[in-house]
């Protein structure tokens, strides 16, 4: 008797502190690539970033924008071209600068400048003023009714600390270029950096200073962030209790984990969908075997390979079951999505064969595949799979598979002839989609588009999307993209992923659809 | 008549069965097992594509459908029938390791011969011509040895790996892999001949040979040579073990055989993914047959290490 009375006074002295010194063990496959928060457009940059950084809004679990660094926002009464965001007062970075409109100003000019990898989603933009200290209006070239939704990743940095470090410009990541930011933080978020060694370990302490201790439940107290790249590991190191909690429980291990006491795991569709991209506007291809031609230039070869991926057997026995085959390289989220898009390929190897045979290669060709083995949940296992796949059809296909860091540069520098990519869509809209990925790469859009592809006519209308005001015009416009890249077989869609978090029982949070925990919701029992 | 008859020089099948390494290896058990195993596993993976019902290495044939069926059991999906079961692409494990124990064989062979071709080459020279040869060749194989073999095998396929053309990078990976896994082990052939060789070049036969003024080379490869083998010959034995662990160890990895061609190692890891989720036949049996074949040709080494050796005589 003595001792459970002794147990629950315990417990009871344990709750009334609240959960003030909680440490969160959390894992995932790859690390955070650089801490400048403009340098990435990359889902675990944005990850880590979330934490010790913030934007102006973010999303909740469900989607729907919430205040961050900015109180409230609306379009100006006197200038439809114009938004007006509110700041929160009283918010100071982890130095002790105070947070003003000045460098809202700064971050986003920095955002916006040639080496940023966030830029298309501010190409809108054509002048950001800073009306006084907690109020900033944001000037577009035209009404933009989506230009909050961009922001929701757009981190704000403190105008003196980056002065003061050498850290005005953004990182050329791609150039290897180390900086000051990409190696040190300072946010106004959640979270203060300690202590970070790239792929090792990275340590986080709650800011108590934080403007939204009270409003949130803040029960972490410190983040130990720990990359571990082997599947087995990771779930070895869940069951064994050295994290607690990792971001990709591998889907063959969805069934032991969930049944082991103390463990849970949540799922939920994520907001990412996995795809192939080909280079089909070059003229000759490094990485093949044809001479003289680009045989991805002929749309029946685009039209055989998509026609050849089977899409149910991996989401059968890749994915087991965790995945939703896509015809279409957007997820369902997504303003733009259709479910006839989404269910338009279908697996026939003997048709695919004739076009081939059509398209002059019916004896195939040989090409390379690059593909992360750190990103996407299976990602080697699903290029494997799509080799086989398409050896049926006559392409004889050699697989590099390689770690992020070293496989995203190859898109952005356009060194890859058919490369493994997948997309998750923060703005919820196609316009995401099509700057990124669609328009011809240029200064301010096309940037992750590594086709060669060039159609000025689809530039045009991806453009046109900024400044529509009339959502039914827009979405007629979206749609009108859409069955061009569906016809002109832009990207092999593979499937949207779906999402599954493993956690012990003391870990409480819902799943994030972008895949981006933020910890100053967990609760910890 | 009979004592006048000069005796027929036996056969070398007779020399052989009459020599101590015989006598010695019918009378050791284990070394009658291990090479057995040996035996069988090498024919296996000669035999490769006559045993095996299916080609691993063509992508083309594989049905993503029968990936995970357990061994012994009809697939769910397609109802086809594997021996021991199939990996997560539907390649067939039973054919899969055949073809990957060939990998593995051909370059723990080639390494092991590159080794000891420059390895003895190497030692032989500093052994004989002794001065600046001898330092120069025996600092550096004293600075590799200060490195781990592991490491500078990965270092070699990281620069081979980077100067290949993409298009021809799986193609020569297998070449790459016999280069970095033979550089890295040269120094214990270098270091062994050379021991041997500054006994043998003070010997009376030797002294003879220099007398009647025959060319340094030609002593070196007539003469020492042939006398210097024998510990040559434990120590490619051993090596042989070591290289087709090395082998699977970088293709464990992931630095090593591609994963459209997978080596023994390439499958334990692929194998050890599974290990949690009930699919053990992936990582035991690849597992199980590599053990077989390193440890076989190790107990063998050890074997033939102890025959030759005249002080355990």
């Amino acid at each position: 008797m003595k001792i459970t009375g002794f147990l629950a006074a315990a417990l009871l002295s344990s709750t009334a502190l609240g959960a003030s010194a909680e440490t969160i063990r959390w894992a995932r496959a790859g690390d955070s690539l650089t801490l400048d928060p403009h340098a990435q457009n990359e889902g675990p940059t944005h990850a880590l970033s979330h934490q010790i950084y913030e934007p102006l809004i973010i999303r909740d679990t469900t989607g729907a924008f919430e205040p961050a660094l900015a109180t409230d926002w609306a379009p100006s009464e006197e200038d439809p071209n114009v938004w007006v965001f509110n700041l929160r007062d009283g918010v100071t970075f982890h130095d002790g600068a105070e947070f003003t409109a000045e460098d809202v100003v700064f971050s986003f000019e920095r955002a916006m400048s040639e080496e940023s990898d966030m830029k298309e989603l501010l190409n809108s933009i054509t002048e950001i003023r800073a009306v006084d200290d907690h109020t900033v209006e944001f000037v577009t070239d035209g009404p933009n009714p989506i230009l909050p939704s961009n922001m929701t990743n757009l981190f704000i940095m403190d105008k003196g600390w980056a002065e003061a470090n050498d850290a005005v410009g953004v990182q050329d990541y791609e150039g290897g270029e180390q900086t000051f930011a990409s190696t040190n933080a300072n946010g106004t978020g959640p979270f203060v950096l300690q202590s970070r060694e790239p792929d090792v370990r990275t340590v986080l302490t709650r800011n108590d200073d934080y403007w939204g201790t009270s409003d949130f439940p803040m029960d972490v107290s410190e983040i130990v962030y720990t990359p571990i790249q082997n599947a087995a590991t990771r779930v070895a190191a869940l069951l064994s209790g050295e994290v607690d909690f990792i971001q990709d429980v591998p889907v063959q291990d969805l069934g032991r984990v969930g049944e082991t006491d103390g463990l849970a795991v949540k799922s939920t569709p994520q907001n990412r969908t996995i795809f192939f991209g080909l280079n089909l506007g070059a003229d000759d291809l490094a990485n093949d075997d044809v001479e003289g031609e680009n045989p991805l230039a002929n749309k029946k070869v685009r039209q055989a390979m998509n026609m050849a991926i089977n899409r149910d057997a991996i989401k059968k026995v890749v994915m087991r079951d965790q995945s939703e085959p896509a015809g279409m390289i957007a997820p369902p989220f997504v303003n733009g999505w259709t479910e006839e898009m989404d269910n338009s390929v279908s697996t026939d190897v003997e048709q695919a064969k004739a076009l081939m045979e059509e398209a002059g290669y019916g004896d195939g060709f040989s090409i390379q595949l690059d593909c992360p083995n750190d990103r996407y949940i299976n990602d080697e296992a699903i290029c494997q799979a799509a080799v086989g796949m398409l050896a049926q059809i006559g392409i004889t296909v050699n697989l590099d598979a390689k770690p992020k860091a070293q496989h995203f540069p190859l898109i952005s520098n356009e060194e890859t002839d058919f490369f493994m990519l997948g997309w998750g869509v923060p703005t919820y809209d196609s316009e995401y989609v099509f700057n990124f990925l669609v328009h011809t790469k240029g200064d301010d859009r096309g940037s992750w588009n590594a086709l060669g592809y060039s159609n000025p006519e689809l530039d045009e209308k991806i453009q046109s999307l900024a400044s529509e005001t009339d959502l039914e015009v827009r979405d007629q416009t979206i749609a009108d993209i859409w069955s061009v890249v569906q016809d002109d077989v832009l990207y092999i869609p593979v499937h949207h992923q779906v999402l599954n978090w493993g956690m012990t029982d003391a870990v409480g949070t819902e799943v994030d659809p972008e895949d981006s925990p933020k910890f100053k919701y967990f609760e910890m029992n | 008549m009979a004592q006048n008859e000069i005796p027929r020089a036996p056969s070398r099948f007779a020399r052989a069965r009459n020599s101590d390494l015989y006598y010695s290896f019918t009378r050791t058990p284990v070394a009658i097992v291990s090479a057995a195993v040996v035996i069988v596993l090498v024919l296996a993976a000669l035999l490769a594509p006559l045993i095996a019902p299916h080609n691993p290495f063509d992508p083309g044939t594989l049905n993503l459908m029968n990936g995970f069926t357990p061994p012994g059991e009809a697939n769910a999906f397609t109802g086809d029938y594997f021996l021991l079961g199939t990996d997560d692409q539907g390649r067939d494990v039973f054919s899969t390791m055949l073809y990957g124990m060939r990998i593995s064989l051909f370059v723990g062979f080639s390494a092991v011969m590159l080794a000891m071709v420059v390895g003895v080459v190497l030692g032989l020279l500093a052994g004989y011509l002794g001065g600046w040869v001898e330092s120069t060749i025996m600092r550096i194989a004293d600075i590799q040895l200060t490195f781990p073999a592991i490491l500078v095998a990965m270092l070699i396929f990281g620069i081979a790996k980077g100067i290949t053309p993409p298009a021809y990078r799986d193609q020569m990976a297998i070449w790459v892999l016999i280069l970095a896994i033979g550089l890295s082990d040269w120094v214990q052939f270098a270091r062994v001949v050379r021991g041997a060789t500054l006994v043998e070049k003070n010997r009376e036969y030797v002294q003879a040979a220099r007398l009647v003024g025959r060319a340094k080379f030609s002593i070196m490869i007539r003469h020492i040579l042939p006398n210097v083998l024998n510990p040559v010959l434990v120590i490619a034995t051993i090596s042989l073990a070591l290289a087709i662990i090395a082998e699977a160890t970088l293709s464990f990895l992931g630095v090593g055989a591609p994963p459209t061609r997978p080596s023994l190692g390439t499958l334990i890891r692929i194998g050890q993914e599974f290990m949690f989720s009930g699919e053990w036949w992936i990582l035991l049996f690849p597992a199980g047959t590599l053990l077989a074949l390193a440890l076989s040709i190790n107990l063998l080494g050890d074997w033939l290490r102890d025959a030759l050796n005249p002080k355990l005589r």
